[in-house]
């Protein structure tokens, strides 16, 4: 279940309520969000919209952790992040959080396999159990067989799916997908948003994802428009559970 | 350790510049250690000079002789131990580039004043016994290839001549940076076929004192038994004379250092630009470290491990390439003046710490760019 208007009707994953974020730009202040209220279930497959500007990927850092607001609270599961210190927001981001970006961002003196090891250095798991996390991350991706290539190596569709291996390594409560299909083909995009959809479904995993194409914000179970500052829920949509057939 | 592939994988990005930037340090490094080799030969008389010892010269300049006479009046004075006496030759040997410092003795008692220079006691007896006979440093009897028995031909450019004289001994310093490349032979051989330039003089006295504490003391007392003398004399330690003989080089210690801190803050500059370029090129990657939970710290330490370790390399580089050169320049006549055949831990030591403390600065500001890079600045620079 997916609200916006602040009156949650079950217990919420990520709880928002009140977000603002102002920014100062030549001496004048731009409200991006104002007033926000989000709640979203665990499980849930939620795709913002809006124009560019509208604060789709200021609001997906904020729930990231990435910035903070200017008012308002941001809980997951429990945890209010909106007073955390710059450090401790560092380490809940690891244990709660992946990121997939739109650029792949993916570090290119390193292999696929230690791309998608690198969440994994800053836990106490030990080299094999590191190895074993890697390969079922590289596997569930379809890229089990090309862990020694290099970024270069790969083509666009397969680095983002290496970038979607790195953010589920190490199982975070929840995804942040900013724009993950923005540069790929229709085709990669296809393949991307599979797996995205795979993870919702078979691994039961909550996805919150940034776009701007509707064909891939259909297939997310909620598509929210970013308006004025606030969210308005579009419903529900067929495609999530169209599956692969789309 | 579970780091180091990060770490290694970021320092061989760009293997050109890493090979550059460790080239820059290894020059420097060379550099330096030169540097400081030269300091240590012009300064190192001083630290070597006997803390017993006195040196009484012709008050008007040091080329300028004193009596005979004067020895045993020195040694009457209270607290004198032992009084022996030299003068210059100045020869060369073979050719005009082979030249090196050779001393007419006072065979009675150069071994008891210079007692940390030690010649074997069958050699120094042969050597008493030979007119012609001369002992030489175990460095330069290495670089001219001498063996004890050999005889050969030194060509005088203050006395004229070729001087003939057999090697009867070898002497060796009791410290590994004590002078090995001098060349003793009779003060009564030169005083016999140069009586014209000699005239029975002694070059300068050294004066070995009962009691250090006394030096003072003695050396008012030696100038003041000469005071108003035609040869008058300037007496100094040991310690001070060499000192001011190094200085009368030139200031070399502040040359040496003038020049090791431009060098330094060239690679600092040279280096610093270099980090700060590396890591401008990957504001992204760090961005993406911090998003997905590496600390502000972390990002930092990097930055620095990197700069440190490319430090550390290239110093090692730097430092090998001196010892190396070190041991080429023993084999040449630069020897006479850098007499070392190896490089001496204390400039390695210090040479390497300065190599990290440089690596630390150049890496300073960069890394505490990367502290402070905000993850959503940096990705929306992607």
């Amino acid at each position: 279940m997916v609200r916006v208007d602040g009156f949650p009707n079950g217990s919420s994953l990520i709880s928002v309520r009140g977000l603002d974020k102002t920014y100062q730009r030549g001496g004048e202040d731009i409200h991006v969000l104002q007033g926000l209220n989000l709640d979203v279930e665990a499980g849930e497959f939620v795709a913002f919209m809006g124009p560019s500007g509208s604060g789709k990927t200021t609001l997906l850092n904020l729930l990231g952790g990435l910035d903070v607001p200017s008012a308002g609270s941001i809980k997951v599961s429990g945890d209010e992040i909106t007073n955390m210190s710059r450090g401790k927001l560092t380490e809940w981001r690891a244990r709660h959080v992946g990121f997939v970006f739109q650029v792949y961002n993916l570090i290119p003196v390193l292999t696929a396999y230690q791309n998608v090891e690198l969440p994994l250095l800053l836990t106490r798991l030990s080299k094999a159990e590191r190895r074993k996390h890697v390969e079922t991350a590289l596997s569930l991706v379809g890229l089990q067989d090309r862990m020694n290539h290099y970024p270069r190596q790969l083509s666009g569709g397969q680095e983002q799916r290496v970038t979607i291996a790195r953010a589920i390594v190490s199982d975070p409560t929840f995804l942040l997908c900013d724009e993950p299909t923005g540069d790929l083909d229709r085709k990669s995009a296809d393949e991307v948003m599979e797996l995205i959809l795979r993870l919702v479904r078979e691994y039961k995993k909550t996805v919150l994802m940034v776009t701007h194409d509707p064909l891939v914000a259909e297939r997310a179970n909620t598509i929210l428009h970013l308006e004025k500052g606030a969210l308005v829920e579009a419903g529900a949509t067929p495609g999530m559970w169209a599956g692969s057939a789309r | 350790m579970k780091y180091r592939g990060l770490l290694l994988a970021n320092l061989f990005r760009k293997k050109t510049r890493l090979l550059l930037t460790l080239g820059s340090f290894a020059v420097a490094l060379w550099l330096f250690s030169l540097l400081a080799l030269v300091k240590q030969a012009f300064s190192g008389g001083v630290d070597l000079a006997g803390v017993d010892r006195l040196v009484v010269i012709n008050r008007t300049s040091i080329i300028q002789q004193l009596p005979m006479a004067y020895r045993d009046r020195i040694l009457r004075i209270p607290g004198v131990k032992r009084v022996t006496f030299d003068n210059w030759f100045g020869g060369v040997y073979q050719d005009e580039r082979n030249g090196f410092a050779q001393f007419a003795i006072d065979p009675e008692n150069q071994r008891e004043v210079f007692s940390e220079l030690v010649v074997p006691d069958d050699q120094w007896q042969t050597f008493v016994k030979d007119r012609q006979g001369a002992i030489v440093g175990a460095d330069i009897a290495k670089r001219f290839g001498w063996k004890i028995g050999q005889r050969i031909p030194i060509k005088g450019t203050i006395f004229p001549g070729t001087w003939d004289f057999n090697i009867d001994g070898i002497y060796h310093g009791k410290r590994s940076r004590d002078d090995q490349t001098q060349f003793w032979f009779h003060w009564d051989y030169l005083n016999e076929r140069a009586k014209d330039l000699v005239q029975g003089q002694a070059g300068w006295y050294t004066v070995q004192v009962e009691n250090p504490d006394d030096a003072v003391r003695i050396v008012k007392a030696i100038d003041a038994e000469f005071a108003n003398s035609p040869y008058e004399t300037h007496t100094d330690t040991e310690k001070t004379f060499a000192a001011g003989f190094a200085k009368q080089l030139g200031n070399i210690g502040f040359l040496v250092t003038a020049i090791g801190t431009i060098v330094f803050f060239t690679l600092l500059l040279v280096t610093g630009n270099t980090m700060a370029i590396s890591v401008r090129e990957r504001m992204g990657e760090f961005a993406v470290l911090k998003a997905v939970g590496y600390s502000d710290r972390f990002v930092m330490l990097l930055v620095l491990a990197e700069s440190l370790v490319i430090a550390a390399v290239g110093g090692v580089l730097g430092l090998l390439l001196a010892t190396g050169f070190a041991a080429l320049l023993s084999a040449t006549p630069m020897h006479n003046f850098i007499p070392f055949s190896h490089l001496p831990a204390s400039v390695a030591l210090a040479g390497f710490g300065m190599a990290l403390l440089f690596g630390a600065a150049s890496g300073f500001l960069p890394a505490v760019s990367g502290l402070r890079l905000r993850v959503i600045d940096a990705l929306r620079r992607v």
